[in-house]
């Protein structure tokens, strides 16, 4: 190359630069822009809000004052209760008989297993959004003809979190697959039953694939607003989602108030963001995969 | 070294015999599958079988009495103009999808080439898929505020003429709205593209720069063609996506103003204040077949490659 070209390559690479740092900045802009009046919001005061420009900072980052009503008048405290009571169950059953059914299809060969891999296969398909019609319909029947009240209770979205997924399955099989039969073989020698080898040897081994569905899981619950809108409409049974949402009535006048109930929204999953990044876009591999 | 040892050990456990572990496997399959399949055909089988019946029925959802309807409502569906300007509003999500895939493709590439903060940056376009909606919604609403975030930039700016009822223009609050959609959604393409993009080898890269080929030459003429099925994935999610899109729209503008979608109607003809058990499910089986339409394209996409 002679020297003009290597100065004209260094000036392509550089404006090249240049371009790639733009776009990236404008698009972090973009991403943060409205976040930012809710953040200052949160900790204005009233006349604060009203009077001073989105764009302006609060007079103190210390004024929690708004936190305090969100948590207290705002049912926040209440929602993270509920959704930590509905989230803990769920993810324990979704877990275990995930990994049930992932154990029994990946070391088995038995009639019926395509039928019901293929069962929860095409499950996936079905829109879950407009099959909550019939669903609810089911469980006010349920209600009505068996005695057993679902429909406002903390037990309709349990149920509704708690049913594994073909995504929750196939991550374990997947798992599964990188675990020596071997292993099942000498225990099975050694006199362990099925059900032994399943407790005390795959589901320990299972931890990371476990760590993985836990925290899609915790996401999809933590968000989630449709299932507890639809099935739990009672005040006291109001989770993060429905709480903040229920904020709009009340406090309409007070939106300095709204503002601390998404930071208190958004904060967990930041944190949890922060910590677990890797983990997160694993998931989302493995779960885009099979979709 | 176990095998060996219990064969030598007569006071170790005594090998099962093969009828035992028999048993135990039908046990097992027993113990293990019940609860999943139980939950499985009880809420999903069973409902989507009920949704396919319903729409045949004109039903209130809680009277006993359902009176047959033949194919009346999906009749109404598709000749009402109402139901019909419903679907037409999915345009716009999809046209925003498209918008959100080819942006995720560009910053994908960009940010494929690690350097200093491509991490954060990352980071930053993919945190908003982690939002509560309801957070997100609240967020927006403020944003299209007459004192709202976006007023006050434009009044700054000096481009006051520019503001108006952001929410409640038509046509202009569905693309407004399917904006939000691409602001909460393209980090999620943008990770699943990364990733697709680092996996093609190097070499392929290192020839085509050999050749003379500028960045952009490389994305669209060997990025591309190598993540193809993946970029094919995401156009079959984003489809998804954009005829099933409820909760921003919902919490933001309530339907209002044009900007229903079909989850919205189907949910206010259901749960309304005339519940319609029987149109509402002639809609979620109408969304059901779209959705299956589209597996089968994907299906079929898969099978070629």
């Amino acid at each position: 190359m002679t020297e003009k070209s290597v100065a004209i390559a260094k000036l392509k690479s550089r404006s090249a630069t240049l371009l790639k740092y733009t776009t990236l900045l404008a698009m972090t802009i973009i991403v943060i822009l409205p976040m930012i009046p809710i953040l200052f919001g949160s900790f204005k005061t009233n006349y604060e809000f009203y009077a001073t420009s989105v764009w302006a900072l609060p007079r103190s980052f210390l004024n929690f004052e708004n936190y305090r009503i969100a948590f207290t008048q705002g049912d926040m405290l209440l929602g993270f209760g509920n959704t930590l009571l509905i989230m803990v169950i769920s993810i324990t059953v979704s877990v275990l008989i995930g990994s049930m059914t992932a154990y029994v299809l990946q070391r088995f060969r038995f009639r019926g297993r395509k039928v019901i891999t293929y069962l929860f296969l095409f499950a996936a398909l079905v829109p879950t959004i407009t099959l909550n019609i019939a669903i609810f319909s089911l469980m006010a029947w349920i209600g009505r003809n068996m005695g057993l009240q679902l429909i406002n209770t903390r037990m309709a979205a349990i149920i509704l979190f708690s049913g594994t997924d073909i995504i929750t399955v196939y991550i374990f099989m997947q798992f599964l697959k990188h675990i020596p039969l071997a292993i099942d073989e000498s225990a099975i020698i050694d006199g362990a039953s099925y059900f032994r080898i399943y407790f005390s040897i795959i589901l320990p081994l299972l931890v990371p694939a476990i760590t993985t569905v836990v925290i899609l899981k915790f996401v999809a619950i933590y968000n989630d607003f449709y299932i507890p809108m639809l099935y739990m409409p009672r005040s006291d049974l109001a989770v993060i989602s429905t709480a903040l949402d229920n904020f709009r009535g009340p406090f309409g006048s007070q939106w300095e108030v709204i503002c601390a109930g998404q930071m208190i929204t958004i904060f967990p999953i930041l944190v949890v963001f922060i910590a677990l990044q890797k983990f997160i876009y694993k998931g989302l591999l493995i779960g885009s995969v099979k979709e | 070294m176990s095998r060996i040892a219990n064969l030598n050990c007569p006071t170790c456990a005594k090998p099962q015999k093969l009828s035992q572990l028999k048993a135990q496997r039908i046990l097992l399959f027993f113990a293990f599958l019940t609860v999943p399949l139980f939950l499985l055909l009880v809420f999903t089988y069973l409902p989507a079988f009920n949704m396919i019946r319903y729409s045949f029925y004109r039903w209130d959802g809680t009277s006993p009495e359902m009176t047959w309807f033949g194919w009346k409502n999906y009749e109404i569906l598709f000749r009402n103009p109402q139901y019909l300007t419903v679907m037409a509003n999915c345009l716009y999500y999809l046209a925003g999808s498209l918008v959100q895939l080819f942006l995720a493709l560009v910053v994908a590439f960009i940010l494929s080439f690690k350097f200093r903060g491509s991490n954060f940056f990352k980071g930053v376009f993919f945190f908003p898929y982690l939002l509560n909606g309801v957070a997100v919604a609240l967020m927006f609403l403020f944003f299209f505020e007459p004192q709202g975030t976006l007023n006050t930039i434009l009044r700054f700016l000096g481009a006051e003429s520019a503001i108006t009822l952001w929410l409640i223009k038509p046509g202009l609050n569905n693309i407004l709205l399917a904006s939000i959609s691409i602001w909460r959604y393209v980090g999620f393409n943008i990770v699943l593209f990364i990733a697709a993009i680092q996996s093609i080898s190097s070499e392929i890269y290192e020839a085509a720069e050999v050749d003379g080929a500028n960045r952009s030459q490389i994305l669209w003429f060997i990025v591309l063609p190598n993540i193809k099925m993946i970029v094919g994935l995401n156009l079959i999610l984003a489809v998804k996506g954009a005829i099933s899109v409820f909760e921003v729209p919902f919490l933001i503008t309530g339907g209002d103003w044009g900007t229903s979608t079909f989850v919205i109607k189907a949910l206010n003809i259901t749960f309304g204040a005339n519940p319609q058990y029987g149109l509402g499910s002639a809609f979620a089986v109408v969304l059901f077949a779209m959705i299956l339409l589209i597996s089968a394209v994907q299906k079929l996409m898969i099978r070629e490659d």
